[in-house]
């Protein structure tokens, strides 16, 4: 069967979530790789979450928020133009190719921007073929909390 | 009332964790008389087959250090949760791979082409040989332990009871949980972290914090540093936001920053993930090409932040390529 990556889209929900809804409502076609989670802000993308997207099958990871200057909460970008960098470092440190995660910032009228992105990704994604961990043959559960 | 019995067995760890035991000092007296210690490879000559023998849960209490890293580590593993009631990872190595879990930012034959073939000290003939597992010799066969390609932690192996971290666990909470175990109390909740408290290192220290903004690194030998302020204001990579507290913050007592032994504090599975949060919100730069150039002064983010929980961290290990 034919390679259809799974990307993981963690979306703010002030900007980047509208901006996809939309690009839904508008019709606007675009691949159907994305599986979003909507979070309150960028800023609350934990890395961990990131990590964890990887350890459970993800193929990619695409994070979007708004423009800077356009948070919500004023701030929360601002940590996430530091953070991704950073966690794209620790990924491939990890072994998996920075282009696996990326971050992109959409405000609630560019559903146009979003569909071409996750276009962008996805072809991006199957490019560069599954991603394959040791740890997806290891974990039966997720890791244990202590 | 016949004593309780109590085992210690070493995996893949340095010898440290059994050292940290006997440095409760004379209170090891009133263990061996608490305890009737049936197993302890590294003081008393007692053999595998001894264990073997016994009723499975006739062990009492094991404290089991060291990570898992060949068939031998796992096979007692197995053995001592079969004949053990309450099994306890001890020390960061068995806890969450520890020092030993580092071989998994790289390979098995990346690790033996080094030290079989290519260290300078190793001396070669025919281009070297790796150990066999199974060899044939005149007087008969020989079998060693197979080494793993990943190190794992004790509770990847086999289901543990209790975990009490650090490398090594300090002696005070070492006799801590002994001590609570001879009270007879009910024991804790399945799982529970021992020895240890449930905030981070930095909670524990005595250094003065304040609004960190930072725009340089440093790695402690390139500065003099002040020793009542926070190690982390002043650039020095400190894991302490991403570590238990229970040892008293000790390393910074003694100026060097904490290195992570105690594991990630609760509810944070990966201390990678929360030293990239951590560092994160205290750099002071919002433009890319400015961010990076501050990055690049972390050095080696995977030892320094994964030091001691690699093989437990969320992905485990690095991706052979
Ligand atoms: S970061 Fe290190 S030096 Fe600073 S308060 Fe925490 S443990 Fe202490
Ligand atoms: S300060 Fe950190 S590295 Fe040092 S003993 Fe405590 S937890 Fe371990
Ligand atoms: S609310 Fe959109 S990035 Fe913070």
């Amino acid at each position: 069967m034919a390679f259809e990556p799974k990307i993981i889209g963690f979306l703010c929900n002030w900007c980047s979530y509208t901006g996809a809804d939309l690009a839904g409502v508008s019709r606007i076609k675009s691949a159907p790789n994305v599986r979003i989670i909507r979070t309150m802000c960028s800023g609350r993308v934990d890395p961990a979450f990131i990590l964890k997207a990887f350890q459970l099958g993800a193929d990619g990871v695409i994070v979007m928020g708004c423009h800077l200057g356009d948070c919500h909460y004023q701030e929360g970008n601002y940590k996430t133009i530091r953070r991704l960098p950073f966690l794209r470092r620790l990924v491939k440190g990890f072994g998996i190719d920075p282009r696996r995660l990326r971050l992109e910032w959409v405000s609630a009228s560019e559903g146009d921007k979003f569909a071409l992105l996750v276009n962008e990704m996805t072809e991006e994604i199957r490019s560069l073929g599954p991603l394959k961990l040791s740890v997806h043959h290891e974990i039966q559960q997720p890791v244990a909390h202590h | 009332m016949a004593k309780p019995k109590l085992g210690l067995y070493w995996a893949a760890s340095c010898g440290g964790c059994e050292i940290a035991v006997l440095d409760i000092h004379e209170k090891i007296l009133d263990v061996a008389a608490a305890f009737d210690i049936v197993f302890w490879p590294v003081a008393l000559d007692f053999k595998y087959s001894d264990v073997r023998a016994m009723e499975d849960k006739s062990i009492d209490l094991c404290l089991f250090n060291g990570s898992i890293r060949n068939s031998e580590n796992a096979e007692i593993a197995h053995m001592m949760r079969a004949k053990s009631k309450v099994l306890v990872a001890f020390g960061s190595c068995a806890l969450e791979g520890g020092i030993p879990g580092l071989a998994n930012l790289t390979t098995k034959d990346a690790i033996w082409n080094y030290v079989y073939k290519e260290s300078p000290s190793t001396v070669t003939k025919n281009g070297g040989t790796y150990p066999q597992t199974h060899s044939m010799m005149p007087e008969g066969s020989i079998d060693i332990p197979e080494m793993w390609e990943t190190v794992k932690s004790l509770d990847q192996v086999v289901d543990v009871d209790y975990y009490v971290p650090g490398c090594p666990p300090q002696p005070e909470q070492i006799w801590g949980v002994i001590e609570y175990i001879l009270s007879g109390k009910p024991l804790p909740a399945k799982g529970a972290v021992l020895g240890a408290t449930d905030k981070t290192c930095c909670d524990e220290c005595l250094r003065e914090r304040k609004e960190k903004k930072l725009k340089k690194f440093f790695r402690p030998f390139e500065i003099q540093t002040d020793p009542n302020e926070c190690l982390l204001d002043q650039g020095i990579v400190c894991m302490g936001p991403a570590t238990r507290s229970g040892c008293g913050a000790l390393c910074t007592k003694a100026n060097v920053p904490c290195r992570g032994c105690y594991g990630p504090p609760p509810n944070v599975t990966d201390q990678g993930a929360k030293m990239v949060s951590a560092l994160s919100s205290i750099i002071d730069a919002q433009d890319p090409q400015e961010i990076e150039s501050i990055l690049d002064q972390i050095v080696d983010p995977m030892g320094t932040f994964y030091r001691f929980s690699l093989a437990h961290s969320i992905l485990r290990r690095v991706e052979k390529s």
